[in-house]
Protein backbone atom coordinates (compact mmCIF):
# COMPACT_ATOMS: atom_id res chain seq x y z
CA UNK A 1 0.00 0.00 0.00
CA UNK A 2 1.21 3.44 -0.96
CA UNK A 3 0.68 6.36 1.43
CA UNK A 4 1.55 9.89 0.28
CA UNK A 5 1.26 12.96 2.49
CA UNK A 6 -0.51 15.72 0.59
CA UNK A 7 1.47 18.94 1.07
CA UNK A 8 -1.68 21.01 0.49
CA UNK A 9 -3.79 19.68 3.36
CA UNK A 10 -1.31 17.62 5.40
CA UNK A 11 -3.28 14.38 5.18
CA UNK A 12 -1.36 11.11 4.88
CA UNK A 13 -3.55 9.84 2.06
CA UNK A 14 -3.85 6.19 1.18
CA UNK A 15 -3.51 5.30 -2.51
CA UNK A 16 -7.27 4.95 -3.11
CA UNK A 17 -7.81 8.54 -1.96
CA UNK A 18 -5.46 9.72 -4.70
CA UNK A 19 -5.48 9.86 -8.49
CA UNK A 20 -2.23 9.29 -10.37
CA UNK A 21 -1.21 12.08 -12.76
CA UNK A 22 1.70 10.46 -14.54
CA UNK A 23 5.31 11.50 -14.85
CA UNK A 24 6.40 14.75 -13.20
CA UNK A 25 8.38 17.69 -14.58
CA UNK A 26 7.53 17.09 -18.23
CA UNK A 27 8.88 19.69 -20.59
CA UNK A 28 5.91 20.58 -22.74
CA UNK A 29 6.59 21.05 -26.43
CA UNK A 30 3.83 22.65 -28.47
CA UNK A 31 3.52 24.72 -31.65
CA UNK A 32 6.89 25.44 -33.24
CA UNK A 33 8.60 22.40 -31.76
CA UNK A 34 10.21 19.70 -33.85
CA UNK A 35 8.55 16.34 -34.47
CA UNK A 36 11.19 14.74 -32.26
CA UNK A 37 10.51 17.09 -29.35
CA UNK A 38 6.77 16.60 -29.65
CA UNK A 39 7.14 12.83 -29.77
CA UNK A 40 9.38 12.97 -26.71
CA UNK A 41 6.83 15.04 -24.79
CA UNK A 42 3.84 12.98 -25.81
CA UNK A 43 5.09 9.41 -25.78
CA UNK A 44 8.58 8.90 -24.39
CA UNK A 45 8.09 8.57 -20.65
CA UNK A 46 10.41 7.37 -17.95
CA UNK A 47 9.48 3.96 -16.56
CA UNK A 48 12.23 3.25 -14.05
CA UNK A 49 12.65 0.48 -11.56
CA UNK A 50 13.66 2.66 -8.65
CA UNK A 51 13.64 6.42 -8.09
CA UNK A 52 10.74 8.11 -9.86
CA UNK A 53 8.99 11.48 -9.84
CA UNK A 54 5.23 11.65 -10.28
CA UNK A 55 2.24 13.96 -10.18
CA UNK A 56 -0.67 12.98 -7.97
CA UNK A 57 -4.02 14.58 -7.20
CA UNK A 58 -5.66 14.35 -3.78
CA UNK A 59 -8.97 13.60 -5.47
CA UNK A 60 -10.81 12.08 -2.49
CA UNK A 61 -9.64 14.93 -0.28
CA UNK A 62 -8.65 18.55 -0.82
CA UNK A 63 -8.69 18.10 -4.60
CA UNK A 64 -5.26 19.63 -5.14
CA UNK A 65 -2.30 18.43 -7.19
CA UNK A 66 1.15 17.73 -5.77
CA UNK A 67 4.43 16.02 -6.64
CA UNK A 68 5.84 12.84 -5.13
CA UNK A 69 9.27 11.21 -5.25
CA UNK A 70 9.29 7.50 -4.56
CA UNK A 71 10.86 4.17 -5.41
CA UNK A 72 8.66 2.23 -7.83
CA UNK A 73 10.04 -1.12 -6.68
CA UNK A 74 9.97 -0.76 -2.90
CA UNK A 75 7.26 1.94 -2.63
CA UNK A 76 9.59 3.89 -0.33
CA UNK A 77 8.45 7.50 -0.41
CA UNK A 78 11.27 10.07 -0.39
CA UNK A 79 8.93 12.99 -0.05
CA UNK A 80 6.05 15.01 -1.49
CA UNK A 81 6.21 18.63 -2.59
CA UNK A 82 4.32 21.48 -4.21
CA UNK A 83 2.89 21.15 -7.71
CA UNK A 84 4.03 24.72 -8.41
CA UNK A 85 7.60 23.86 -9.36
CA UNK A 86 9.40 22.59 -12.44
CA UNK A 87 12.02 20.57 -10.58
CA UNK A 88 12.38 18.63 -7.33
CA UNK A 89 13.47 20.89 -4.43
CA UNK A 90 16.85 20.35 -2.78
CA UNK A 91 15.49 18.70 0.40
CA UNK A 92 13.78 16.05 -1.73
CA UNK A 93 16.98 15.41 -3.71
CA UNK A 94 18.90 15.13 -0.44
CA UNK A 95 16.40 12.62 0.92
CA UNK A 96 16.81 10.48 -2.19
CA UNK A 97 20.60 10.74 -2.08
CA UNK A 98 20.56 9.57 1.55
CA UNK A 99 18.66 6.42 0.56
CA UNK A 100 19.93 5.87 -3.02
CA UNK A 101 23.43 7.36 -3.40
CA UNK A 102 24.31 8.11 -7.01
CA UNK A 103 20.69 8.17 -8.24
CA UNK A 104 19.84 9.72 -11.62
CA UNK A 105 16.48 10.58 -13.19
CA UNK A 106 16.44 12.39 -16.52
CA UNK A 107 18.50 15.56 -15.91
CA UNK A 108 18.20 15.40 -12.13
CA UNK A 109 20.61 13.79 -9.70
CA UNK B 1 -33.95 -0.54 26.57
CA UNK B 2 -30.30 -1.47 26.82
CA UNK B 3 -30.42 -1.62 23.01
CA UNK B 4 -30.62 2.18 22.65
CA UNK B 5 -27.27 2.81 24.27
CA UNK B 6 -25.44 0.16 22.28
CA UNK B 7 -26.55 1.07 18.77
CA UNK B 8 -25.43 3.71 16.33
CA UNK B 9 -28.12 5.53 14.38
CA UNK B 10 -27.86 7.03 10.90
CA UNK B 11 -30.20 9.93 10.25
CA UNK B 12 -30.70 12.05 7.14
CA UNK B 13 -30.66 15.62 8.45
CA UNK B 14 -32.73 16.93 5.55
CA UNK B 15 -32.37 20.42 4.17
CA UNK B 16 -29.16 22.15 5.23
CA UNK B 17 -27.88 25.40 3.81
CA UNK B 18 -24.36 24.95 2.37
CA UNK B 19 -22.22 27.55 0.64
CA UNK B 20 -18.89 26.88 -1.02
CA UNK B 21 -16.55 29.84 -0.80
CA UNK B 22 -13.29 29.91 -2.72
CA UNK B 23 -10.70 32.64 -2.53
CA UNK B 24 -7.66 33.78 -0.55
CA UNK B 25 -8.43 32.49 2.96
CA UNK B 26 -5.86 34.85 4.50
CA UNK B 27 -7.47 37.93 2.96
CA UNK B 28 -8.89 40.38 5.54
CA UNK B 29 -11.99 41.18 3.48
CA UNK B 30 -12.81 37.50 3.06
CA UNK B 31 -12.28 36.80 6.75
CA UNK B 32 -14.59 39.69 7.63
CA UNK B 33 -17.23 38.50 5.14
CA UNK B 34 -17.18 34.96 6.60
CA UNK B 35 -17.59 36.40 10.09
CA UNK B 36 -20.56 38.47 8.95
CA UNK B 37 -22.31 35.44 7.42
CA UNK B 38 -21.51 32.80 10.06
CA UNK B 39 -20.31 34.72 13.11
CA UNK B 40 -17.11 32.66 12.94
CA UNK B 41 -13.46 33.18 12.12
CA UNK B 42 -11.81 31.21 9.32
CA UNK B 43 -10.39 27.94 10.71
CA UNK B 44 -6.85 26.77 10.02
CA UNK B 45 -5.87 23.72 7.95
CA UNK B 46 -8.63 21.03 8.15
CA UNK B 47 -10.37 22.95 10.93
CA UNK B 48 -14.10 22.87 11.66
CA UNK B 49 -15.87 25.53 13.72
CA UNK B 50 -19.49 25.68 14.80
CA UNK B 51 -21.26 28.75 16.14
CA UNK B 52 -24.80 29.56 17.15
CA UNK B 53 -26.28 29.77 13.67
CA UNK B 54 -23.72 28.19 11.41
CA UNK B 55 -20.42 26.45 10.90
CA UNK B 56 -17.26 26.82 8.82
CA UNK B 57 -15.15 23.96 7.48
CA UNK B 58 -11.69 24.20 5.87
CA UNK B 59 -11.94 22.19 2.65
CA UNK B 60 -8.68 23.05 0.89
CA UNK B 61 -6.08 25.85 0.90
CA UNK B 62 -8.49 28.07 -1.05
CA UNK B 63 -11.91 26.65 -0.18
CA UNK B 64 -14.32 26.84 2.75
CA UNK B 65 -17.70 25.22 3.27
CA UNK B 66 -20.13 27.40 5.20
CA UNK B 67 -23.09 25.75 6.90
CA UNK B 68 -25.99 28.14 7.36
CA UNK B 69 -29.73 27.75 8.02
CA UNK B 70 -31.46 26.36 4.94
CA UNK B 71 -33.35 29.60 4.19
CA UNK B 72 -30.18 31.71 4.56
CA UNK B 73 -27.99 30.11 1.86
CA UNK B 74 -29.17 32.50 -0.87
CA UNK B 75 -28.65 35.63 1.22
CA UNK B 76 -25.27 34.31 2.41
CA UNK B 77 -24.07 34.05 -1.20
CA UNK B 78 -25.39 37.57 -1.90
CA UNK B 79 -23.63 38.93 1.20
CA UNK B 80 -20.34 37.24 0.24
CA UNK B 81 -20.53 38.45 -3.37
CA UNK B 82 -21.22 42.00 -2.21
CA UNK B 83 -18.38 41.99 0.33
CA UNK B 84 -15.90 40.45 -2.14
CA UNK B 85 -17.03 42.43 -5.17
CA UNK B 86 -14.11 43.09 -7.52
CA UNK B 87 -11.78 40.56 -5.98
CA UNK B 88 -11.03 37.02 -7.09
CA UNK B 89 -13.51 34.70 -5.35
CA UNK B 90 -16.34 32.24 -5.89
CA UNK B 91 -19.43 31.84 -3.69
CA UNK B 92 -22.01 29.20 -4.64
CA UNK B 93 -25.10 27.81 -2.95
CA UNK B 94 -24.47 24.04 -3.01
CA UNK B 95 -27.25 23.08 -0.57
CA UNK B 96 -29.12 20.98 -3.14
CA UNK B 97 -25.95 19.23 -4.31
CA UNK B 98 -25.18 17.66 -0.94
CA UNK B 99 -26.80 15.49 1.69
CA UNK B 100 -25.91 15.53 5.37
CA UNK B 101 -26.23 12.68 7.86
CA UNK B 102 -25.99 12.38 11.61
CA UNK B 103 -24.16 9.23 12.72
CA UNK B 104 -24.60 8.97 16.46
CA UNK B 105 -23.93 6.37 19.11
CA UNK B 106 -21.13 4.94 21.24
CA UNK B 107 -19.15 3.42 18.35
CA UNK B 108 -20.03 6.01 15.66
CA UNK B 109 -16.30 6.53 15.03
CA UNK B 110 -15.94 2.85 14.13
CA UNK B 111 -19.00 2.91 11.87
CA UNK B 112 -17.14 5.46 9.73
CA UNK B 113 -13.72 3.86 10.11
CA UNK B 114 -15.01 0.58 8.67
CA UNK B 115 -16.06 2.33 5.45
CA UNK B 116 -13.08 4.61 4.93
CA UNK B 117 -9.31 4.45 4.39
CA UNK B 118 -8.94 7.51 6.67
CA UNK B 119 -7.14 7.22 10.00
CA UNK B 120 -9.99 7.76 12.46
CA UNK B 121 -8.00 7.32 15.64
CA UNK B 122 -9.02 10.13 18.04
CA UNK B 123 -5.43 11.43 17.97
CA UNK B 124 -5.49 11.64 14.17
CA UNK B 125 -9.01 12.99 13.78
CA UNK B 126 -9.99 14.93 16.90
CA UNK B 127 -13.07 17.04 17.45
CA UNK B 128 -12.79 20.32 15.55
CA UNK B 129 -11.21 18.77 12.47
CA UNK B 130 -12.90 17.79 9.21
CA UNK B 131 -11.72 14.84 7.11
CA UNK B 132 -12.40 14.69 3.41
CA UNK B 133 -12.01 11.14 2.17
CA UNK B 134 -13.88 8.20 0.71
CA UNK B 135 -16.81 6.25 2.18
CA UNK B 136 -17.00 2.97 0.30
CA UNK B 137 -17.03 4.06 -3.32
CA UNK B 138 -17.97 7.73 -2.92
CA UNK B 139 -16.37 10.98 -1.81
CA UNK B 140 -17.37 12.17 1.65
CA UNK B 141 -16.45 14.57 4.42
CA UNK B 142 -17.07 13.99 8.11
CA UNK B 143 -16.28 15.46 11.49
CA UNK B 144 -16.92 14.86 15.18
CA UNK B 145 -19.05 17.28 17.19
CA UNK B 146 -18.79 15.54 20.55
CA UNK B 147 -18.54 12.09 22.06
CA UNK B 148 -20.26 9.71 19.63
CA UNK B 149 -21.71 12.56 17.57
CA UNK B 150 -20.64 12.71 13.91
CA UNK B 151 -21.79 14.57 10.84
CA UNK B 152 -21.27 13.26 7.30
CA UNK B 153 -21.62 15.11 4.00
CA UNK B 154 -21.83 13.39 0.61
CA UNK B 155 -23.06 14.36 -2.84
CA UNK B 156 -26.85 14.09 -2.93
CA UNK B 157 -26.72 11.86 -6.01
CA UNK B 158 -25.06 9.14 -3.90
CA UNK B 159 -26.92 9.81 -0.63
CA UNK B 160 -28.91 6.57 -0.87
CA UNK B 161 -25.74 4.53 -1.26
CA UNK B 162 -24.00 6.35 1.60
CA UNK B 163 -26.96 5.90 3.94
CA UNK B 164 -27.26 2.19 3.17
CA UNK B 165 -23.50 1.75 3.67
CA UNK B 166 -23.49 3.55 7.02
CA UNK B 167 -26.61 1.72 8.25
CA UNK B 168 -25.06 -1.62 7.34
CA UNK B 169 -21.83 -0.67 9.10
CA UNK B 170 -23.82 0.41 12.18
CA UNK B 171 -25.88 -2.80 12.18
CA UNK B 172 -22.72 -4.91 12.08
CA UNK B 173 -21.74 -3.43 15.43
CA UNK B 174 -18.57 -2.32 17.14
CA UNK B 175 -15.13 -3.68 16.31
CA UNK B 176 -13.38 -2.46 19.42
CA UNK B 177 -10.53 -0.79 17.56
CA UNK B 178 -10.73 2.55 19.36
ZN1 LIG C 1 -4.79 17.22 0.17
Amino acid sequence: MLILTCPNCGIAAEETELSPGGEAHLHRHGPGSSDGEFEEYLFLKENPRGVHFERWRHSHGCGKWFHAARDTATLQVFGTYSAQTTEPPQHIRDAITAARPGWRWRDFS
Amino acid sequence: MAEATTTVTVRDLGAQGMVTLRGDLADETLIKAVRKVTGLTVPGQRGFRRGKSGAVAWMSPDELLLLVPEDKAGSAVADLDRALDGQHHLAVDVSDARAMFAVEGPFAREVLAKCSPADLHPDSLPEGEIRRTRLGQVAAAFWCEGDGIWRVIVFRSVAGYAQALLERSARDGAVGAF
